[in-house]
Formats: C-alpha cells, structure tokens, sequence
C-alpha cells in the first residue's frame, strides 16, 4: 500500500515524507544544505536586514535614507553606466570576433587559439588586470608613453582629458574580461546557425544584409541581448578590479559597501544592507531577464 | 582575398592588439626596475619576498580544499539529479547559477552578519573556523562552474547504463560512485578544478574583507605600495591563469570544458 502511494506521489512529482526520505533525496540532501548556508540564508539575512531597524523592527527607513543619500544614489548610478558601457561594448566587440572566428573565413588554427584565450582572458579579472591597465594606460604606462613620445599626444592633457581612474578607464579596464566572456558565450549560438538557413535565403534572392536582417539576427537576438545581460551583472558585482585601481577613491556601488563594510563608514549598519538590497534587485532584475531570454533562444539554437 | 576573409582579419587584428598590448606594456614595465636597462630585478624580488610565498602558497592550499570539497558535493548531486531526481533538476541548476546572480561582496557581507563572532555559529571566532568559512564561500564562488562543467561531463555517459551494470555485478553505493562514475568523469572534475583553482588564487573580496592572509590581498597590498613588482606579479598570474586554462585543455576531452553558464 504505502509502496503504490509512494509510487504515486513519485510520478505527480510532489514531495511527501516518503520521497523526501528516499535514499536519492538523502544523497542530494547536503548540497542543499549547504546552498542554504552559504548562499541562500547570508543573502536573506541582508534582504531582511534592509527592512528592520537596528532594533530589529520592521521599518522602511533604510531605503527611505538610501534614497535620501546623493553619494549613495551617484554610485549606484555609476556603477549602472559603467557595467552598462563595458556590457554594451562587451557584447558588440566580442559579438564581431566571434563572428570574425565561426564565419569569417580565416584559417582553422585560429578558432581554438581566440577560444583558449578568451577562457585566460574572462578569468584575468581582479587585481593583476588593474596592474596590467596601469602599466599600460596610467600616468607613465606604455602606452601613454608612445602616444607622447612618438605623435606627441598626451591623453592626460586638459584637452583629452583621460583618465585611467574614471567611467572612461574602468570601462576600458572591465572590456578586458567583457569581451572574451561574450565571445565564449556567443561561439555556441553562432555555430547554432544552420547554412541552409543562408542558402534558403540566397535561393530566394536575398542578399547578405537580407540575410542578416530577417534570418540570423531574428534568431540571434535573445542570445545576444541575454549575454549583454549577463554582462552586466558580472561587472556590477566586480570590486578587486576597481579598488586596486582606485583605491577607495572612485564612487562605485560595489567599492562603498566595501568601505561600509570594512569600516562601517555610514555608522549605520542597517544602510549597508539597503545599500545590499538594493545590489540584489538590480543583479536578480538583469538575471531574470537572461534566464527569460534563453528560454526563448533555445528554441531555435539547440 | 574574399572581402569577408579580410573583415575577419581586421577584427582579428584589433582585438589581438587591445589584448595583447596590455600584456606587452605590464611585462616591460615590470623588466624596468633597474634604472636605464631591462632586467628580472622585479621577480627576484617577488621570488624572494617571503610573504609572497606564504600568502600564495596559503591561496594554493585553500584552492585544494574547496575542490575537494566542491567535487564531493557537486558529483553526487549532478548524478542524483541525472539518474533519480530529474524533477528537481530546474531547482538545482537555479541555486548553482545563483552566485552569479548575487555579488560575492554581498554573500561575503551576509557571512559576516550571519556567523560573527556572537552569533548562533561563530565560523569567524577563530582562525581555524574562518579558514573554514573561507573555504565555503569559495565552494559557492566555484559552484556555477563546477556543476556545469561536471554536468556536462555526465551528459556524455550513459550514467544509468552504467549504474544498473554495476548494481548487477552487486556493486554499493560507495563503490559506483569512486569507481564507476568517478572516473568517468575525472576529465570534467579536472576542468571544473583549473577554473576553481584560478578563480581562487588571485580572489581578493573574501579573503580581504575576512582578513585572511591570502594572495590576492597580498596583490592588493604590493600595488598600494610599490611601483614594479606589482606588474611581475600580474605576469605571475596572467601565467598561473594560463597553466590552469591549458591543463584545462589537456584534460578535457570535449570541446567546450571552458563553459560559461
């Protein structure tokens, strides 16, 4: 009897004491835990905190004075721009050397060369790469060099006015990891691509533009605009980058809650987790996006 | 020359040049420590800094430990979820992908309100317990990564063949799990383990905001510091980055061991 009910309850895929006590589910049990430990229960008691004062009543105040901070909303608006330029930028470039790898004709040892690199090059992010781009694009970096040595141009004169340590050169900065990320993300959906596509619409007289404009990206733009999403939230969350860049001087969401935490700057800890909160909301609505937008890709590209 | 073989040259160039002149400029800068000539003055004295060491081989050990720990949780989950518990394979694929989705600052700020030292479970009350903690957020940091690599991985073996094959020669649980699936998918755990093993070595968000002596504050310090070493030692990781991204490709079969959810 309890056999059939278990059976029952099995196939409906519901949960009941019996399938929860099932070898499976006891085998799987730990990874649950531990996801509820170390990743669900941290993430909830901030949630939580943002809405409670520091008397642990329930309170709408901590937004109420995040929204009434100027530097707090100006650092979130900074992050915004610059996780929305290095994404957008990530996208387009990494977009043309994908294309450039899968469909562009050049000779076969170059794919796996880009795709190895791209790999070395998503992961090359944190301190070092600051390192790199200040060796490079800093006062006395490489290049900087070159362009005043060579064509006497100097890109921290009044008149350019650049700035290794601003929107400008962060972006710069964070392209490093963007773009070879969006290239590994983008090679399966162009590869997705089917070539009877492009002969159907070349047998039909479309052209090339033809082509692109009602056949490919039709197809393409969910993984595309998902992986500009995905982007986004991946330098948003970035810290190690700017801060060793930086220092603490640029006004950046991810380097304020930095501050707050480690020196409780705002003396008030209830605002570190508005300031969290409001972090969450912004990765999980960009995330959301993606996840609905693979969805929909899928059913073209398998 | 066709026009679209010449396109893709151009962006080939281009990019090649944004990503390699970095490289190029950060390598010269760190050969230029000695005043009017090129020399390796700056690695020697990365080499020689005791620090270095303590702090890099203290990021290798802490490596190891969160992928072993992150294979023993990630292989039997992927093959449960393979084999008996299709259904909850949305919800498991969910929670791995959620590190990507919450920033670690912000997981690693709910570790300090969660486990300080007068809480419930004090994890940061001692050294040993925060070495602890720090290898857990790090399983967390690794887990989208681990669990697509090793899913995939499962993918290409016929798991319940295999389990069946070996219930039938009157196999255990233990033994299909370390001498069955195991090696079956060794090249995967191998891939995801590379990718952990660069994610953590250079990670600076955790292990400076739980004040743990670990590279990538170290890293952080020297560029706070000082003028050439910084660039040796972003060298040194653009290296280690890149000996963990080739084994990757020695030991996965498939192409596609570098996944990104």
């Amino acid at each position: 009897m309890s056999v059939v009910a278990q059976d029952v309850v099995v196939t409906r895929g519901r949960l009941s004491l019996g399938s929860l006590l099932s070898p499976a589910m006891l085998g799987i049990l730990p990874f649950f835990v531990f996801a509820l430990l170390f990743l669900i229960l941290p993430t909830c008691i901030l949630m939580v905190g943002a809405f409670q004062d520091q008397a642990g009543n329930f309170t709408l105040d901590n937004l109420a004075k995040l929204l009434d901070q100027p530097q707090l909303l100006a650092s979130y608006w900074i992050s915004i721009k610059v996780s929305l330029a290095s994404a957008i930028g990530g996208a387009l470039f990494g977009f043309l050397i994908a294309y450039a790898i899968v469909q562009g004709g050049l000779p076969p040892w170059v794919r796996p060369s880009v795709l190895t690199f791209s790999g070395v090059a998503s992961n090359f992010a944190g301190v070092p790469l600051a390192f790199a781009f200040l060796a490079t694009f800093g006062r006395v970096g490489l290049v900087t060099v070159l362009l005043r040595d060579w064509f006497g141009v100097n890109i921290y004169s009044h008149d350019i006015g650049f700035n290794l340590l601003s929107f400008t050169g962060l972006t710069l900065t964070y392209l490093y990891f963007q773009i070879p990320l969006m290239v590994l993300i983008i090679v399966p959906a162009l590869e997705g691509l089917k070539r009877e596509w492009r002969e159907a619409s070349q047998i039909l007289g479309g052209t090339n533009f033809h082509y692109w404009r009602y056949v490919a990206l039709p197809v393409l733009w969910p993984s595309i605009l998902g992986a500009t999403l995905l982007l986004f939230a991946n330098s948003f969350g970035a810290v190690a980058t700017a801060y060793a860049l930086t220092g603490s001087s640029l006004n950046i969401v991810t380097i304020q809650l930095y501050a707050q935490i480690r020196g409780d700057v705002l003396h008030d800890p209830n605002l570190g987790f508005a300031l969290a909160f409001g972090m969450i909301l912004i990765t999980c609505l960009s995330n959301g996006a993606y996840i609905w937008l693979r969805g929909r890709s899928e059913r073209w590209l398998r | 020359m066709k026009r679209s073989t010449l396109l893709g040259w151009v962006i080939l160039a281009f990019g090649a040049t944004y990503f390699i002149l970095p490289l190029l400029a950060t390598f010269e800068f760190s050969l230029r420590m000695l005043r009017g000539q090129y020399s390796f003055e700056a690695y020697s004295v990365v080499f020689g800094d005791a620090q270095f060491r303590a702090t890099f081989l203290y990021s290798a050990t802490l490596a190891l430990v969160t992928i072993v720990l992150g294979a023993l949780l990630v292989v039997p989950t992927a093959y449960l979820v393979r084999l008996r518990l299709p259904h909850l394979r949305g919800l498991v694929e969910f929670v791995t992908l959620l590190p990507l989705v919450v920033p670690a600052i912000v997981i690693v700020f709910g570790y300090l309100r969660l486990y300080n030292s007068s809480s419930w479970l004090p994890l940061t009350g001692s050294d040993a317990a925060t070495n602890a903690l720090l290898a857990f957020g790090y399983v967390t940091l690794a887990l989208p990564y681990m669990y697509r690599t090793v899913d995939t991985g499962m993918r290409a073996i016929d798991v319940k063949t295999l389990t069946e094959a070996a219930e039938s020669l009157g196999a255990g649980w233990p033994t299909i799990m370390l001498k069955v699936i195991l090696p079956n998918v060794r090249s995967a755990v191998l891939a995801g383990a590379f990718l952990t093993f660069a994610i953590v070595i250079g990670e600076f968000t955790f292990a400076s905001l739980l004040n743990r002596p670990a590279f990538g504050p170290y890293l952080q310090l020297m560029g706070a510091n000082r003028a050439y070493e910084p660039s040796a030692l972003a060298i040194i990781a653009f290296l280690v980055t890149w000996a963990c991204m080739g084994l990757i490709q020695i030991f996965g079969r498939k192409r596609g061991a570098i996944t990104v959810p």
